[in-house]
């Protein structure tokens, strides 16, 4: 991840981007100013008690500020915002419920590799332990879910601790970073101006591979007969995908993604098979199961990708190319690691070998089964309307390059299987925690990292927009040119499906048709709202909301019985995907 | 909408080739037919830590929700000012132990994190209240394991004895007779053996620098 060490900065070339420097006058001014020496343009948050003297400093800056309708939501943003820009997001909340809000967010952020800094409010020092007003344990709630997080101690040092945990945030593996400000600490004198943000001494990572890791990998890749490779999101996070397509390319090697690394090789390439894993491509899964020879580049072999470790690539020799050493044989045992930046890394394994792999049978193979288990959905005319028809609609009416949100659940997986990417940071969604009514809220922080010119859709599900419906007020206040298509089968969807299929049907608690008319909703907000309940009414929709240059909302009334296949059922073989329930 | 649209087409699970071999519990190929688990072993890991505070708690923590099996552990001061040493035993199977000596090395208070060799020093301390009404018998046992007599009244005798684990397991068997009251052992703690580094990188502290961070070579 070399390319994010760029959050490293020097105060004296940020102040070109910075027109008025925050003056640091007291803690409060140097924790803006740090932030507005790393390069922090904008940040998300809600205000509250403790938190205050920040705000108060943040009234003097050139730092926009977007605040949110809850916490959440600004953690969210953050998140997302920082996937788009490739530089970590800012949050801020008030001590106590607004740290604990902004944990989902915080986990989710740390379950998907994504740089976040959290700046939250504490009680003053001396209160800490007492039980105060809206005191919370912060930096012991969010430790596990932080790569490291600091508790300010001194308005003298508090600046450069706040730009150790950003540079943190962006370091190697990224991830979220926390700083819990006391207000005394806000609020005290210092003239300290805090230095050139740096992360830790100890958290220093390595991005150049050693040679012999280089020169064994190299080796297990020219022999293999069935290479097969693997792009996780660390690929689209070290900022590797042309490297990873060149790779691919030159070599002539099958590309299968991860969820998160969508984008990394464009889909509508021969040689990308989209992604594999429990709702991944037959064609993918397929790969994996076949390959001798895996290369994987920046994934942590999470179980929806593997399922049942025992039957994960079972003839591989694998081949992992990772930051974060960790991740290497946590999950599937490495028989070649390649410990350093993605994009570094795949430069030297290219360099090194002698000749590519030679496997034209094997690609032969692979484009076979792209034949063999096409992407498709069924749409009889006497069935309702189909989601997946909805994401290919929207696909086609926006351009290229357009961002997609989503929530979680069964819309999220139709997005990821029937949108085609074919550029990364596009794809912004809750992989590894699964967090529903991630959607809107990451929209907004897409939006705001977004040029004006390019198109961010977020694709909802009923029950992942009720979670968050309030952040549409933001989108409505900033007027964001949000599109927001909610696949409407008023069902917690994904829950139905696996009630319908291991739990004899009993559809407890999964009935969302108490939902209320989203376009009428979108409307009291100041949004604008669509209805559609048939196939005629689609594209004409889609085509007002946008065009309407602010926060539109389409509820998509799409066929309630629709399943999510093919599926991995949860421990199973990959190779053995299911097509249909009576498969599983 | 009916037109064109099949559906999910293809052969059904049962119809696709699919490999023979398959990966143990750890994600090890294996040969399904032999031996496919490791067994647990125990060891020791050393590391200099940043001497700031919760790092305790962010190692504890660490261990807690990663499931690694933690049979004990020691914190105290180094030479070097604002470091401390933590040596902690741990029984995990092979890929385990690797996986808790990497996820030490990430958090941010870890300067250097190593295991100990099977030579390494190895010592604990441990303190015994036994009923005090065969003092001369207790003495001699006491003796016997090179302990000493701490607190001896009427009812209570208690004995402090140092050394290896299995010392220690072996003496407070023998007390066991005089019937134990109460016991409190610190766990191990060691340093490598002779010339040889307890933690990658570290140096003698008697300059007062920092150790150098490990480079989380693989």
């Amino acid at each position: 991840m070399s390319e994010r060490t760029a959050a490293t900065t020097d105060p004296e070339a940020a102040d070109d981007s910075t027109e008025t420097p925050t003056e640091v006058t007291s803690g409060s001014t140097a924790v803006v100013r740090a932030l507005e020496n790393a390069g922090v343009e904008t940040a998300f948050g809600v205000q509250g008690g403790a938190i205050m003297p920040i705000y108060d400093a943040l009234y003097h800056s050139d730092i926009r500020h977007v605040t949110m309708a809850h916490e959440q939501g600004a953690a969210h943003a953050a998140d997302a915002y920082g996937v788009v820009r490739g530089d970590p997001g800012v949050c801020l909340a008030t001590s106590g419920p607004g740290a604990t809000n902004l944990v989902t967010g915080i986990a989710d952020a740390n379950m998907d590799s994504d740089a976040v800094l959290a700046l939250t409010g504490q009680v003053p020092s001396d209160m800490v332990g007492s039980d105060a007003f809206q005191e919370t344990d912060t930096t012991g709630v969010t430790a596990p879910i932080t790569k490291h997080n600091y508790f300010a101690s001194s308005p003298d040092t508090v600046g450069d601790t706040v730009g150790e945990a950003f540079a943190l945030a962006a370091e190697g593996r990224p991830g979220p970073t926390l700083v819990d400000l006391p207000k005394d600490v806000s609020l005290n004198e210092t003239d300290s101006e805090p230095g050139p943000a740096q992360p830790p001494e100890t958290c220093r990572a390595r991005t150049d591979p050693a040679d012999e890791q280089v020169e064994a990998a190299a080796r297990a890749i020219e022999r293999a007969e069935k290479p097969l490779l693997l792009f996780g999101g660390g690929v689209v996070k070290a900022d590797a995908t042309e490297v990873a397509r060149q790779f691919a390319t030159e070599h002539q090697i099958p590309v299968v993604t991860t969820m998160p690394g969508i984008g990394a090789m464009p889909e509508d390439h021969e040689l990308c098979l989209s992604w594999a894993g429990m709702h991944g491509t037959g064609y993918a899964n397929m790969a994996i199961t076949h390959t001798d020879c895996l290369i994987a580049v920046g994934t942590r072999f999470d179980d929806r990708l593997t399922g049942g470790i025992d039957t994960f690539a079972p003839e591989a020799e694998v081949v992992h190319i990772d930051i974060d050493p960790a991740e290497i044989s946590k999950n599937v045992h490495a028989d070649y690691p390649v410990v350093g930046d993605a994009g570094r890394a795949i430069e030297r394994v290219d360099a090194e070998l002698d000749e590519g792999p030679d496997a034209p049978e094997w690609v032969d193979q692979c484009l076979a089964w792209k034949d063999d288990y096409p992407m498709d959905y069924a749409a009889p005319d006497n069935e309702p309307l189909k989601p997946q028809f909805v994401v290919e609609a929207l696909d086609e009416a926006t351009p290229d390059e357009t961002i997609v949100t989503s929530g979680v659940g069964q819309h999220q997986m139709w997005a990821a299987q029937y949108w085609t990417f074919t550029e990364p940071r596009r794809w912004v969604s809750s992989h590894g925690l699964g967090t529903m009514g991630y959607g809107l809220p990451a929209a907004i922080g897409a939006r705001v990292a977004a040029d004006d010119d390019e198109t961010v859709v977020c694709v909802d599900g009923d029950a992942s927009f009720l979670m968050t419906i309030q952040e549409l007020s933001v989108a409505v206040r900033e007027n964001l040119d949000i599109t927001v298509a909610i696949l409407n089968n008023e069902y917690i969807g994904m829950v139905r499906q696996w009630q319908d299929a291991f739990f004899e049907g009993r559809r407890m608690a999964a009935g969302y048709d108490w939902c209320p008319q989203f376009d009428k909703l979108a409307e009291a907000f100041g949004a604008r709202g669509w209805t559609v309940d048939s196939y005629e009414e689609v594209p004409g929709a889609i085509e007002e909301a946008l065009a309407y240059d602010g926060p539109s909302v389409i509820d998509f009334h799409v066929d309630p019985a629709e399943n999510v296949y093919p599926m991995v059922s949860s421990g199973g073989a990959n190779g053995k995907f299911a097509l249909s329930e009576d498969q599983l | 909408m009916s037109d064109n649209r099949k559906g999910l087409q293809g052969p059904a699970p049962d119809e696709r080739p699919h490999p023979d071999g398959r990966r143990n519990a750890q994600g090890i190929r294996i040969d399904p037919e032999a031996e496919s688990e490791h067994e647990p072993r125990r060891t020791v890991f050393s590391a200099i830590v940043e001497d700031e505070p919760g790092v305790l708690s962010r190692v504890a923590g660490l261990a807690a929700r990663r499931q690694f099996n933690i049979e004990s552990l020691t914190v105290g001061p180094t030479t070097v000012e604002g470091h401390s040493r933590i040596t902690m035993v741990v029984e995990e199977p092979e890929p385990g132990i690797d996986q808790i000596e990497k996820q030490l090395a990430k958090l941010k208070p870890v300067i250097s994190v190593g295991e100990l060799d099977d030579d390494a020093v190895r010592a604990e301390l441990v303190l015994l209240k036994v009923r005090g009404e065969d003092p001369d018998k207790v003495h001699a046992i006491t003796e016997m394991y090179d302990g000493r007599t701490l607190d001896a009244g009427p009812e209570t005798i208690t004995v402090q004895l140092t050394g290896d684990e299995r010392k220690i397991d072996d003496a407070v068997d023998a007390f066991r007779r005089f019937g134990i009251i109460e016991i409190a052992r610190t766990g191990q703690t060691a340093l490598a053996h002779g010339s040889k580094k307890t933690v990658p990188g570290e140096e003698p502290g008697t300059s007062g620098e920092p150790t150098k961070p490990n480079t989380n070579t693989q």
